[in-house]
């Protein structure tokens, strides 16, 4: 005979949460065991230093004002390099994704393009554009407009249909839907893009000036190297990280504002 | 719906001749030699089974769809405040995600030379004729279907439609919804007297707003019978006797080809 039971709950787990605190602990704990083994010599400070010896190597090299003079030349690179690239991407995004004609020939280079890994273009850029400013720039624009174009093409494709004929049928002009229905539609494919392409320039940035700068983080960091000066080789890295956490925080940032209808 | 301002929109002598059209999709006749004649200041209601090509039409006669043969003609003078004499009202109420309650409504003004002033007024207008003043600043997911085809009514009139052309503009709705904004499509049309075409699967709907029923049949599409209704909308209740008579005619015509569609691939 069946007796009676209670309904048990069967729906738990499959949802993780973060917790806020659980995060920050562990990182902190990382450290610190970083710095317990140094200091005891577990592991040599000569091949991974300690985080008391790079945050000095920071303060020093911020005193000097070495920092400012390396950060500032990456982050105009970074800048310059980013915004061409993604404005030059949208353009052709755009194009690529309203024009036949242009779709047929853009997207066929834009495949054939893409694919090519950036870092070995750049000897070819240097022979071009020579060792200065120009090649690494070149690199940055050529690696974030790839992505771009990409990314505004599967938005424009996107945006659905409909809301296109009813600016049509509004006898909205062509400017107007181009403006107010299919580029803010593309949007959040274009944001998504700007993830990867932020991380691409900052990857490149660094490639660019290891082989041929006199400033820039990326030249400190190999310079760093080849003296086996381990503290300021990891306060550089320490720096690009810095730095890409702040890019992705503007990202989101913006993303917010722009996206915040969604 | 709020009565304010609907003085502005003053009955429109337009009306439109279909003639000879015929459309096939790729080989797939969707209509074939279709005549109807849309009188100004009337409902045109047309009802078909799935398929049958009432979007296809609705499209043609709003030029939204290249007939392959025959033509529409507008007639009569839409008058220099008409921004767009052949004005839609969606299905799925086509509404920008990324801009307001309002900023959906001013849009269709933006491409026009009017000042900022007259257009702020204009939106707050059609915004107060359905009831949508407190939501001006809403997004469009943050409102209920019934609230986002309000937008899409309200959008329609800024612009000082001559012809409301809608496609099944409640179908996307929950019943008590649809009911609700039936009634008030119902008194806005007989106080503007806007020349209006609506098609629509659901035979209430049909009977409640038409001043002439257009029936279509499928494979190809054609004009199987068009059914007048004399009566005043403001006096045609659900329950009247000689309307349900008309709604049962009209399923009569549409119960063979709609079981013919249901069998069929969509
Ligand atoms: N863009 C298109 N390409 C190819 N065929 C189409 C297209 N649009 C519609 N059709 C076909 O043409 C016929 C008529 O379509 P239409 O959408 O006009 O019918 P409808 O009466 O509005 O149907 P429903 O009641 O389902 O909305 C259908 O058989 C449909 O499959
Ligand atoms: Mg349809």
């Amino acid at each position: 005979m069946l007796q009676d039971r209670r309904v048990p709950f069967r729906a738990s787990g499959y949802n993780p949460q973060t917790y806020g605190a659980i995060s920050l602990l562990t990182l902190i704990a990382t450290i610190a065991l970083w710095q317990l083994a140094a200091s005891q010599g577990w592991i040599s400070t000569q091949f991974a230093s300690s985080p008391e010896a790079i945050l000095q190597s920071l303060r020093n090299l911020y005193a000097s004002g070495e920092l400012w003079e390396h950060l500032s030349a990456s982050l105009q690179r970074l800048a310059i390099g980013w915004v061409i690239g993604t404005i030059t991407g949208i353009i052709f995004g755009l194009l690529l994704g309203l024009f036949s004609i242009a779709r047929s020939s853009g997207m066929a280079l834009v495949s054939a393009l893409f694919p090519i890994p950036k870092i070995a273009l750049v000897p070819l850029f240097i022979i071009w554009f020579g060792i200065g400013e120009g090649s690494k720039i070149v690199t940055l624009v050529f690696g974030v407009f790839f992505p771009t174009v990409i990314n505004t093409v599967a938005g424009v494709d996107a945006v659905p249909r409909g809301l296109i004929r009813m600016g049509q049928s509004f006898g909205l002009r062509p400017l107007s839907i181009v403006a107010k229905i299919v580029l803010p539609g593309a949007l959040p494919s274009i944001f998504a893009g700007f993830r990867i392409t932020t991380a691409t320039a900052i990857v490149l940035l660094v490639a660019a000036e290891m082989i041929g700068a006199e400033h820039g983080i990326g030249a400190f960091v190999l310079q760093a190297g080849n003296l086996y000066a381990t503290d300021d080789l990891l306060a550089g890295i320490v720096v690009l990280s810095l730095l890409g956490l702040c890019v992705s925080f503007v990202v989101g940032q913006l993303e917010r504002v722009l996206l915040r209808w969604r | 719906m709020s009565d304010v301002a609907l003085d502005a929109l003053e009955r429109r002598g337009i009306g439109l001749s279909v003639c000879a059209v015929s459309h096939a999709y790729r080989g797939l006749k969707a209509l074939e030699g279709i005549d109807i004649e849309i009188p100004p200041g009337e409902v045109t209601v047309v009802v078909g089974p799935s398929g049958c090509g009432k979007s296809t039409l609705l499209g043609i006669l709003g030029g939204l769809v290249a007939q392959e043969a025959g033509e529409v003609v507008l007639h009569g003078d839409p008058g220099a405040d008409c921004l767009n004499p052949l004005t839609y009202v969606f299905q799925d109420f086509a509404l920008l995600p990324w801009r307001s309650v309002a900023g959906n409504v001013s849009l269709v003004l933006e491409d026009h030379a009017m000042d900022k002033a007259a257009r702020a007024a204009r939106v707050a207008e059609v915004l107060a004729l359905t009831g949508l003043t407190e939501f001006a600043d809403a997004w469009p997911r943050q409102l209920s279907g019934g609230m986002r085809q309000r937008v899409g009514i309200a959008r329609a009139l800024a612009v000082r439609p001559a012809v409301l052309l809608m496609d099944e503009p409640l179908s996307a709705l929950d019943a008590q919804t649809r009911d609700l904004l039936l009634d008030e499509f119902a008194a806005l049309i007989a106080r503007t007297g806007v020349t209006t075409v609506y098609v629509t699967h659901n035979l209430p709907e049909a009977v409640r707003l038409g001043h002439s029923i257009v029936v279509l049949g499928r494979r190809p599409g054609r004009v199987r019978e068009i059914i007048r209704i004399d009566m005043p909308l403001a006096e045609r209740r659900p329950d009247d006797t000689a309307l349900m008579a008309i709604e049962q005619r009209l399923w009569a015509l549409l119960r063979d080809d709609a079981a013919e569609a249901a069998r069929e691939l969509a």
